[in-house]
């Protein structure tokens, strides 16, 4: 139940986009069309999902022994960007279908916030691997679910009237103030 | 005639339509997170130049070096290491902004403004520009993250104040709006998004407007 709860907890409720405003720059950035925000929500999810469970692992396995705490940023930030770039080389060489459509978010998924923010995250909050794994999951689903969302409206936005001075991103600045009010209602669920 | 017209306006033109935040939408992530007061804002401004200027000069001296395929890993490392510094001497002069700031300080590793300024601009030039180019780009990015806290905190809470980071002194507190007719709206996550919108449509119109003048100057 406790797991369960930090599923919900991370993905809805202190989603990292409405909330948190974490992974600001590909959710404005490629929330324009449906098939762009789920390549990117997938792309997310896998690399969220692994490259937090190896920080953790190099955190506890390797920083905390030698401790060298201070370092985990850089130890951290230097991992995702190899392990982004490791996906980036296996895919194109095993699934060059999957490259052509997942190619160009891998490269940006290296200066993600939400990275580096749930690897960070799952240490501060002091979660251990099974949690880490849970959290790991719950809040990559969450930004996922709302670039789906988001791409859904914006698509439907495109061709309105809107006033000109808010054409482009600052209307999408107020289409997501309205979400916020409406997931921050959920805030009581758990 | 025009040039000297342009350089007028400049300063102010650069800052509104070339702003790393409204304009570029660059660093929005902090620049929503932690604008509810203006000493956060300053804080984490100062911090952002801090690191831009660094990287920008370590980026520009090692840019001859630097083998093509890898240049965002060494990039990223140079970065991670200066905000790993400057993060320690927050931390260590400066604890109540280390805490309210909080994760930001950590995230300005993946800070869009820094990594695309060492892309865009300190791996191509000798280091001079590059200070300059760093400089003034933190400058505007501190200008619009106070610009939005400002407008924030007024709004959220009805003071303006200031207090020394140092000693969490009050330096100055005003109330400008009447107790009672603040808007707690504004210190939530929303009213980060409706400020940003319409100062980002602020500086959107204010760019078509120049357009538009100068469209009509070309026509006649």
């Amino acid at each position: 139940m406790n797991l369960f709860t930090l599923f919900i907890s991370g993905m809805l409720i202190n989603n990292i986009i409405l909330s948190k405003f974490i992974g600001m720059c590909p959710f404005m950035g490629v929330s324009t069309k449906m098939e762009s925000a789920v390549g990117m929500g997938l792309a997310v999810i896998f690399v969220v999902f692994c490259a937090s469970v190896l920080s953790w692992g190099l955190y506890y396995g390797v920083l905390v022994p030698l401790h060298l705490e201070y370092m985990k940023l850089i130890c951290f930030i230097l991992l995702i960007a190899a392990f982004v770039q490791f996906v980036e080389l296996f895919i194109k060489k095993n699934s060059p279908t999957l490259y052509k459509q997942l190619g160009i978010y891998l490269p940006l998924i290296t200066t993600n916030c939400a990275v580096l923010y749930v690897a960070l995250d799952n240490i501060t909050q002091e979660y251990n691997l099974i949690e880490t794994i849970v959290n790991s999951i719950g809040v990559p689903a969450g930004f996922m679910l709302m670039l789906c969302i988001f791409s859904t409206i914006r698509e439907r936005l495109r061709g309105n009237d809107v006033p000109k001075a808010f054409e482009g991103n600052p209307i999408a600045f107020i289409i997501a103030a309205i979400m916020a009010i409406a997931f921050s209602s959920l805030s009581g669920l758990v | 005639m025009s040039e000297k017209k342009e350089n007028k306006g400049g300063l102010l033109n650069r800052l509104l339509i070339e702003n790393p935040v409204f304009g570029l939408y660059l660093g929005i992530c902090s620049s929503l997170a932690i604008t509810t007061n203006i000493n956060n804002a300053i804080g984490m401004g100062i911090a952002v130049t801090v690191v831009l200027t660094l990287s920008n000069i370590l980026v520009s001296a090692v840019r001859n070096y630097t083998p093509d395929d890898i240049h965002i890993p060494v990039y990223i490392v140079i970065i991670a290491t200066l905000v790993t510094i400057v993060g320690m001497l927050i931390q260590a002069y400066t604890p109540s902004l280390y805490s309210a700031l909080g994760a930001f300080i950590d995230l300005i590793v993946v800070n869009c403004i820094i990594l695309g300024r060492a892309e865009a601009f300190a791996s191509m030039n000798p280091i001079g520009p590059s200070v300059a180019d760093g400089v003034s780009m933190g400058i505007s990015y501190t200008l619009s993250i106070m610009a939005m806290s400002f407008i924030r905190q007024i709004l959220g809470t009805g003071i303006l104040s200031m207090s020394n980071p140092f000693t969490n002194a009050e330096i100055f507190s005003l109330r400008l709006i009447p107790e009672g007719f603040e808007l707690p709206f504004f210190k939530e996550q929303f009213g980060a998004f409706i400020t940003f919108a319409c100062l980002a449509a602020a500086c959107a119109a204010h760019k078509n407007h120049l357009e538009g003048a100068s469209k009509k100057k070309g026509s006649k």
